[in-house]
């Protein structure tokens, strides 16, 4: 018999399962079979050759050769496999980042696979969260074994549920058992299901239930996570332990593993954000509260976020935290807006809070009266923290952040994808374009408010972002009068208007530079708010720090931007990391000029930001389809561009862009 | 019948040779074993898709090295997709060759 379908032939006929049962011991024959893979490379040969591996192992396989066909199998259809092969090496986008989204959206064993070998690269593959990493050429004994890591995920995920009591546990455990019933009931090709439970019908139960203890995955939507970042946040992201914050978020259903789990990854997400800069802890922060308005965490970060604007980028990077000291005038108003700039506040906790804050930052507007400027570095400083920390989390909080008319709320927008890169390169862009810490803060807050607002589902990591655009947003709306919260786009917009308004300030200019830069790229993140466009066309004034930030955000963009980008990635794969090195080099030359340090972005393509940053920003503004017009111009580097076009172009169609990838610098507006 | 008979073992002798000289490793062997009834012309096919996709890798590179000032890591890059290729099917010539050239870019020496 031909077992290439695996699970359903088994049960059927005789030959069939006795194939299955070939493994010996009865209990887990079927097991491995049927398991459900998904494989993604660019490379034709490997690929059809992995696919006649895996088939003779009796898996189900689906093949793709581009990351963000992956991606959107994967998103489409949630429970549709068990384990995601990728290439580290693809043209689209980068295998790591790929990597980073799918296991924070949907907490899937990834294995990495390459012909390089080099212990860097093996590293990289450890340290992104790869349950195994395959050296090329890929032998099928090697691929035998491959459902060892997707046992060893369930098991995690059900130890959790029994310890919560969840009627599942006990059935869980037996796996194997299950495996006999897989065979059965294999044609759902939940052989998953079958491990939890001998039961059918709540295998079925619990596969629709996403948010129940039976589900052993639990789809962590944006307002999940926004609620588990407010959760965080509240608690402080030291004493926030899983049984806290289920208590807090007091989601039924929710097991305390799931939170676990999800905490484990939220405080990796932060350790690498906080590791690029420490404002981008802050901004996490923020972000979060903004798009969690309802957590109200976010109020917090208002205060902190205006003060942003004030402090200077310097401090904002620094203080991200607990930022409110550099602009604090200007940011006053637009702190309680703000919320999202909180992120600058210590918190860097789950921005989720700091999300709704930046949602609330719609009123952020304010903020780009009086901060826009200084606002904006803050934000995105916050942004990049809390895009950062958030990874994936904002962009659930992000789905908050888009309600508020801020920019940020914007953000939220449903692009979870592009959220989570979004915030991520808002933060990076605010970072590198601001030169000075502040802002990019803000506008990385801003955007990756915005971000998180309007990832929804992205969240963690956009909602940094899409604060950082809302707050860019805000100061850039007064001047241009964003179109509303447009934020969503992730904060491309809020950046944009940041730099408008920044451009009021003066000093604030070179700021704006950097958030608008921040901005334009963060529509690509965040693709959600188209609005971007608008808020740069009238201000681009950031511009001007297009030609002197190169040099410095360069340098300064250092880690945030990459920081970002890395994020940006996971989450958004393929929009998140052009906006993300997009939103760097625009920040650090924003920031370049203003302050001359852009200390976040450095890492990331800096060159590339800086060129796009100075391109994107001129051409953002005037065109609400930032994505395209930015990135035609600078983005020498495809990311940047495609980023950028992404945000400015998608106003409207955010969400499905994504995959910029390549897109469509050229339309930017300039 | 005798001449098919006399192609097989020609085929054979051919292969035989191919593995003793490096050109073939492993790997091919395991390509044939994954071919089976359900699949008859695997092999074929791998082996087909492979010429042109490394067709068109080698047209990249030939390009990029006539350029006057060679993006090395471009070429890299490229280089790096074709052995990965090449390994995969078991071209075990093709991707030493591929390891060589990768060193060279990494010396950014062109006349390597």
């Amino acid at each position: 018999m031909n077992l290439g379908g695996g699970e359903t032939v088994k049960s059927m006929s005789m030959p069939n399962s006795s194939v299955s049962w070939k493994s010996g011991d009865g209990v887990t024959d079927q097991f491995p079979a049927g398991l459900r893979v998904l494989v993604v490379d660019d490379d034709p040969t490997c690929l059809m050759i992995l696919e006649k591996m895996l088939r003779n192992c009796l898996y189900e396989v689906t093949k793709c050769n581009r990351a963000e066909i992956a991606l959107s199998l994967l998103r489409e259809n949630k429970n549709g496999f068990d384990i995601v092969i990728s290439d580290v090496h693809m043209p689209d986008m980068d295998g790591f980042k790929l990597l980073e989204c799918v296991g924070l959206e949907m907490d899937l064993p990834v294995i990495m696979m390459s012909a390089d070998d080099g212990k860097n690269v093996v590293m990289k593959g450890v340290t992104h969260g790869a349950c195994d990493y395959l050296i090329k050429p890929v032998r099928i004994e090697a691929l035998k074994n491959i459902w060892q890591h997707v046992v060893r995920r369930k098991k995690h995920e059900w130890k959790d549920f029994e310890q919560t009591g969840s009627v599942e546990d006990g059935e869980r455990q037996q796996k194997p058992p299950e495996d006999a019933d897989y065979s059965s009931s294999a044609n759902e090709g939940n052989w998953r299901n079958s491990k939890k439970r001998k039961d059918e019908e709540e295998e079925a139960e619990e596969r629709d239930d996403t948010s129940t203890l039976k589900k052993p995955r639990v789809v962590w939507s944006v307002e999940l996570h926004q609620q588990f970042v407010a959760a965080v946040n509240q608690l402080g992201i030291d004493k926030a332990v899983p049984k806290k914050i289920l208590e807090l978020m007091n989601v039924p259903g929710l097991t305390r593993e799931n939170v676990a789990s999800h905490l484990q990854k939220y405080r990796l997400y932060l350790r690498r954000i906080s590791g690029v800069s420490q404002h981008q802890s802050g901004f996490n922060n923020s972000f979060m509260g903004p798009s969690d308005a309802t957590f109200g965490s976010i109020s917090s970060l208002s205060g902190l976020d205006m003060q942003l604007p004030a402090q200077s980028l310097a401090t904002l990077q620094a203080a991200v935290l607990g930022r409110s000291t550099t602009k604090s005038s200007i940011s006053m108003p637009l702190v309680d807006q703000r919320n999202l700039f909180s992120f600058e506040t210590p918190k860097p906790r789950f921005g989720e809070g700091q999300q709704q804050q930046l949602s609330n930052n719609s009123k952020q507007i304010n903020l780009l009266h009086g901060i826009p400027t200084n606002m904006e570095p803050k934000q995105l400083a916050n942004l990049h923290q809390s895009a950062q920390s958030f990874g994936g989390m904002n962009m659930q909080v992000n789905s908050h952040g888009s309600q508020s008319n801020s920019l940020l709320v914007q953000m939220a927008q449903p692009e979870s994808r592009s959220q989570m890169l979004n915030e991520i390169n808002g933060s990076h862009r605010i970072q590198s374009s601001m030169g000075q810490p502040i802002m990019s803060n803000g506008c990385a807050s801003g955007v990756l408010a915005r971000n998180g607002m309007a990832n929804n589902a992205r969240g963690t990591l956009y909602n940094p972002l899409s604060q950082a655009s809302s707050v860019l947003d805000f100061s850039v709306n007064h001047g241009t009068d964003l179109p509303g919260s447009s934020f969503p786009i992730g904060g491309n917009a809020g950046i944009s208007s940041l730099p408008s308004k920044e451009m009021l300030h003066e000093d604030v200019i070179s700021e704006t530079k950097g958030t608008r830069g921040f901005l334009p790229s963060y529509d690509v993140l965040s693709e959600l708010h188209q609005q971007k466009s608008q808020v740069w066309g009238s201000q681009n004034v950031g511009l001007t720090y297009e030609t002197s930030h190169h040099a410095n955000m360069r340098g300064s963009c250092d880690v945030s931007p990459s920081v970002i980008v890395q994020q940006g990635f996971s989450s958004i794969q393929n929009n998140g990391q052009n906006r993300s090195a997009m939103g760097k080099a625009v920040f650090s030359s924003g920031q370049e000029s203003a302050h001359g340090n852009v200390p976040n972005i450095s890492q990331q393509p800096n060159t590339f930001l800086l060129d796009n940053l100075l391109m994107v920003k001129a051409e953002r503004f005037p065109d609400a389809s930032y994505h395209n017009t930015i990135f035609a111009e600078q983005l020498g580097q495809e990311d940047l561009m495609s980023v950028f076009l992404k945000q400015q172009g998608d106003t409207g169609s955010v969400e499905s862009e994504f995959g910029f990838d390549g897109h469509h610098l050229d339309n930017l507006p300039v | 019948m005798e001449g098919v008979i006399q192609l097989q073992r020609q085929l054979v002798e051919y292969r035989t040779s191919l593995y003793n000289e490096g050109f073939l490793d492993d790997q091919f062997i395991q390509l044939q074993q994954l071919q089976d009834e359900s699949n008859p012309d695997f092999v074929v096919e791998v082996v087909s898709l492979f010429f042109e996709d490394s067709q068109r890798l080698l047209n990249e590179l030939t390009k990029a090295l006539h350029q006057q000032s060679s993006d090395f890591k471009r070429l890299d890059a490229h280089v790096h997709q074709l052995k990965g290729s090449s390994s995969s099917i078991g071209a075990q010539r093709v991707q030493k060759v591929c390891i060589a050239f990768r060193h060279y870019c990494d010396e950014q020496n062109t006349e390597g």
